[in-house]
């Protein structure tokens, strides 16, 4: 067993390929803000009664992959798995860009950007949303000090192990937050909910494992580097658990809901009756999100069916995407229920379901922000020795050496 | 002026003799001085002191097919809603049919100025805000425009102002970017006028469905109503403490 | 070298010569009512924080008497165009937007603040000037007398 080289990435061809194909996106959507920036919120799919649309499905998507992306050392750092100590680096870094993309998105979608100076010393501690843009900016900083840990030479095992485990518990801290954004939002049927922050926490598991797996296999696909189907394996089972946990907070959080008067209609609704959130829910979040990987993730011969882990990897991600539309949407889609017990309506859609169409312009700024996390995580790859040589089977794990 | 005297002789001490000096010296200067200088709250122009405005809506008188309030609302701060979902909307009307027992009733929904509004909880900047009367407010200059609050809002109280505005009223300034709702009028009552454009409306129909006042003065029209008739809060489960209240839902 | 940079500070006397073929400052439009008693300078140096400080106070506190109130300071320095409709902040000789352009500072007060004065109040407006520091020169040597 060889010790595990890290070095940059040489510049080819397919390198500037995708970080081209990156900044062209990042480019449409800076011309997608100043589109909106100009003639206002008129120009996207967003309205009075769904005021939050496809922009922020990404931007929470980006953020809470970017928390679980973390995880993926954290493994190795906290817990003592040696395997996932070589990713260890590559995925701080992937954590960072990750936030960076998401955050970019959610800053550059509101009503007034360049207030954001002043939003910064004008603060509302009573505000979970205020609490998140703290934990995100810290987030950078904490993982900024971990990845020095990790790459500074003569470093103190214990700066390394207390730096993971702070980490570790702001990263928790911080998916709680995410969650809460919704879950402390009583005023909504679909959101008013506990169960939101762990279920938070569960997804940044499964779409961090499955979002740094992606980039890892793009990564080795298009340069010389190899990624160790002994590790791959492993994340793959374990990405399969995480999916399954997801899964499991999902059926608890409607069953719950059923069991709530109050909450049936809303049920009724989201499960059965909400035509397009209804469609994605079980196609795009149950099936194609939850049912199908697992059943690639826990196949027998995952270890060298590589295209399983690919395939499944990409419909975590995409199951993702669905199980957030349906939330974020969905969730606003469905009336308030101010008068319980009455059929309501007005010239403001009270007691209808809600229309929302997304826009191009929104879909544009939404994968300018993956872009950008892909751009500043390449730009990492390219600059800094994040990203191992020499990651195959034999270098991988010492306990696998029995003789 | 009155120099206070003890019973152990005509000696005055040194205190009671700045008091009274004192208390000379601030009858002679402007009563504003006075007010300032023993603490009194606010400015004289300002806020009335102690005041939680509020309003009470009935119902029953409220009909169907009346929008008086929504249109002076709408004349009053510069806004149109011309039936588009991004179309701003402070107040509206709201038919109801009790699935129970089919019986139909309409009424005016707006920002129910709430004690412990879920808007300015969750504002991330702090523009969302109650003012020491009970009227909650955004701070446009502040407001960022990420529609938090309106998330938040039980009564979807809000509206986001998605296009560039021109032509405001000099008494209500809004503009792209950022989020408003009813204002209670709150130039209106700064100016001393004693009312909202949307009562105003409603009297001068005839209906009178609607009543503005002062609810902690316990001599206003509204605190002797709403001690006297059952009123309720909109979704009283979550004990936010309405400054509207609503009688014969 | 040496021609490199004498090229470069003929371009860039060139690129600053505009404004001193105009004239040094811009030309302000002559207000109506009082003059501020603390003096145009302490005015010109001094309005955003006063704006700002007054702004909060109205706002949260509810305190409308103050000095630095946008609809005040618009109801005095409006001014009308040729068509005798006052001018908006659409327009580049409006009051604001003269001293603001020149020093390439945004504003956007108007965005959300009309830029007119109530329609009441429109009628004590000057009537448009096509030579605002004639008129002011003027202005100024009547006083003097």
């Amino acid at each position: 067993m060889e010790r595990i080289v890290y070095r940059e990435l040489r510049s080819t061809p397919k390198v500037w390929g995708v970080m081209a194909l990156c900044a062209a996106f990042v480019a449409a959507a800076g011309g997608t803000v100043l589109y909106i920036e100009h003639y206002g919120h008129i120009a996207t799919g967003m309205n009075n009664q769904v005021v939050w649309g496809l922009p922020h499905v990404f931007a929470i998507f980006l953020i809470v992959a970017a928390s679980g992306a973390l995880n993926v050392s954290s493994i190795g750092s906290v817990f003592g798995k040696m395997a996932y100590k070589p990713v260890a680096r590559l995925a701080n870094v992937l954590a960072v860009s990750l936030l960076m993309g998401g955050l970019a998105v959610l800053v550059l979608d509101l009503g007034r950007p360049d207030r954001l100076i002043m939003a910064m010393y004008t603060y509302n501690f009573t505000s979970i949303f205020a609490w998140n843009i703290l934990l995100y900016t810290g987030f950078i900083g904490v993982v900024a000090v971990y990845l020095y840990t990790l790459m500074a030479r003569g470093v103190d095992p214990r700066a390394l192990k207390m730096a993971s485990l702070l980490a570790f518990v702001w990263r928790l801290a911080l998916t709680t937050g995410t969650g809460s954004i919704f879950g402390w939002l009583v005023a909504r049927t679909a959101y008013d909910s506990a169960i939101m922050a762990p279920m938070f926490i569960a997804m940044s598991f499964s779409f961090g494992m499955a979002m740094f797996m992606l980039v890892m296999i793009l990564t080795t696909s298009i340069t010389d580097r190899v990624y160790s189907p002994e590790l791959r394996t492993r994340q793959a089972r374990l990405l399969g658990v995480f999916v399954a946990a997801v899964l499991y907070f999902v059926i608890v959080h409607h069953l719950s809901n059923i069991y709530l008067a109050k909450k049936t209609a809303y049920e009724s609704w989201i499960l059965l009756g909400g035509g397009i959130y209804t469609l994605i829910f079980w196609v795009g979040q149950v099936l194609i999100g939850s049912l199908l990987p697992m059943i690639l993730l826990f196949h027998p011969k995952i270890d060298v069916r590589k295209g399983y882990v690919l395939l499944a990897a990409l419909l975590v991600v995409i199951g993702g995407f669905a199980q957030l539309y349906v939330i974020v949407i969905g969730g606003q889609a469905f009336p308030l229920e101010i008068f319980p017990g009455f059929e309501v309506s007005s010239s403001f859609n009270d007691g209808v379901v809600s229309s929302y169409t997304p826009t191009w312009l929104e879909l544009s700024l939404g994968l300018g922000g993956v872009a950008l996390a892909l751009m500043i995580a390449g730009l990492a790859m390219k600059f800094l020795r994040i990203v191992p040589e020499n990651l195959s089977d034999d270098n991988v794990d010492p306990a696998l050496l029995v003789e | 002026m009155i120099i206070p005297t003890k019973e152990k002789g005509a000696e005055v001490s040194r205190r009671d003799f700045l008091k009274s000096g004192a208390a000379l010296a601030t009858a002679t200067l402007a009563p504003g001085v006075t007010l300032m200088a023993f603490g009194g709250s606010a400015a004289a122009d300002g806020m009335k002191p102690g005041a939680r405005w509020g309003l009470l809506i009935d119902a029953a008188k409220c009909p169907e097919d009346c929008s008086a309030c929504v249109s002076a609302c709408s004349n009053e701060h510069g806004w149109e809603n011309n039936g588009l979902d991004t179309d701003p909307q402070w107040i509206r009307k709201v038919t109801l049919k009790e699935k129970a027992t089919g019986r139909e009733n309409s009424l005016p929904v707006m920002c129910q100025h709430c004690d412990e509004p879920p808007c300015v909880d969750v504002c991330p900047t702090g523009a969302s805000f109650k003012r020491e009367d009970g009227i909650v407010l955004v701070n446009r200059h502040t407001c960022i425009g990420c529609r938090y609050c309106m998330m938040a809002c039980p009564f979807k109280a809000r509206s986001f102002v998605h296009e560039p505005v021109t032509g405001q009223k000099t008494t209500t300034p809004r503009g792209i970017g950022t989020v408003e709702g009813c204002n209670l009028c709150v130039h209106k009552i700064d100016r001393g006028d004693g009312t909202t454009a949307c009562v105003e409306a409603c009297k001068a129909t005839g209906y009178n469905a609607m009543m503005f006042g002062d609810l902690n003065d316990p001599e206003s029209e509204i605190a002797i109503a709403v001690s006297t008739y059952a009123s309720v809060e909109l979704r009283a489960d979550l004990g936010l403490g309405l400054g509207v209240r609503y009688q014969n839902i | 070298m040496k021609q490199l940079l004498v090229s470069v500070l003929i371009m860039a006397a060139l690129l600053v010569s505009p404004s001193y073929a105009e004239g040094v400052l811009p030309d302000i439009p002559k207000a109506i009512g009082e003059p501020h008693p603390e003096g145009n300078e302490y005015w010109r140096v001094n309005h955003p924080d006063l704006l700002r400080h007054d702004r909060d106070q109205t706002v949260i506190d509810g305190i409308r008497d103050v000095d630095a109130s946008l609809a005040g300071c618009v109801s005095c320095h409006a001014v009308k165009g040729p068509d005798a409709a006052p001018l908006t902040a659409e327009s580049d000789q409006y009051f604001c937007r003269v001293c603001h352009d020149y020093v390439a500072v945004q504003i956007d007060c108007f965005q959300c603040h009309t830029s007119v004065p109530d329609v009441a109040d429109q009628a004590r407006l000057l009537p448009y000037s096509e030579n605002p520091m004639a008129d002011l020169q003027a202005y100024l040597e009547g006083v003097s007398q």
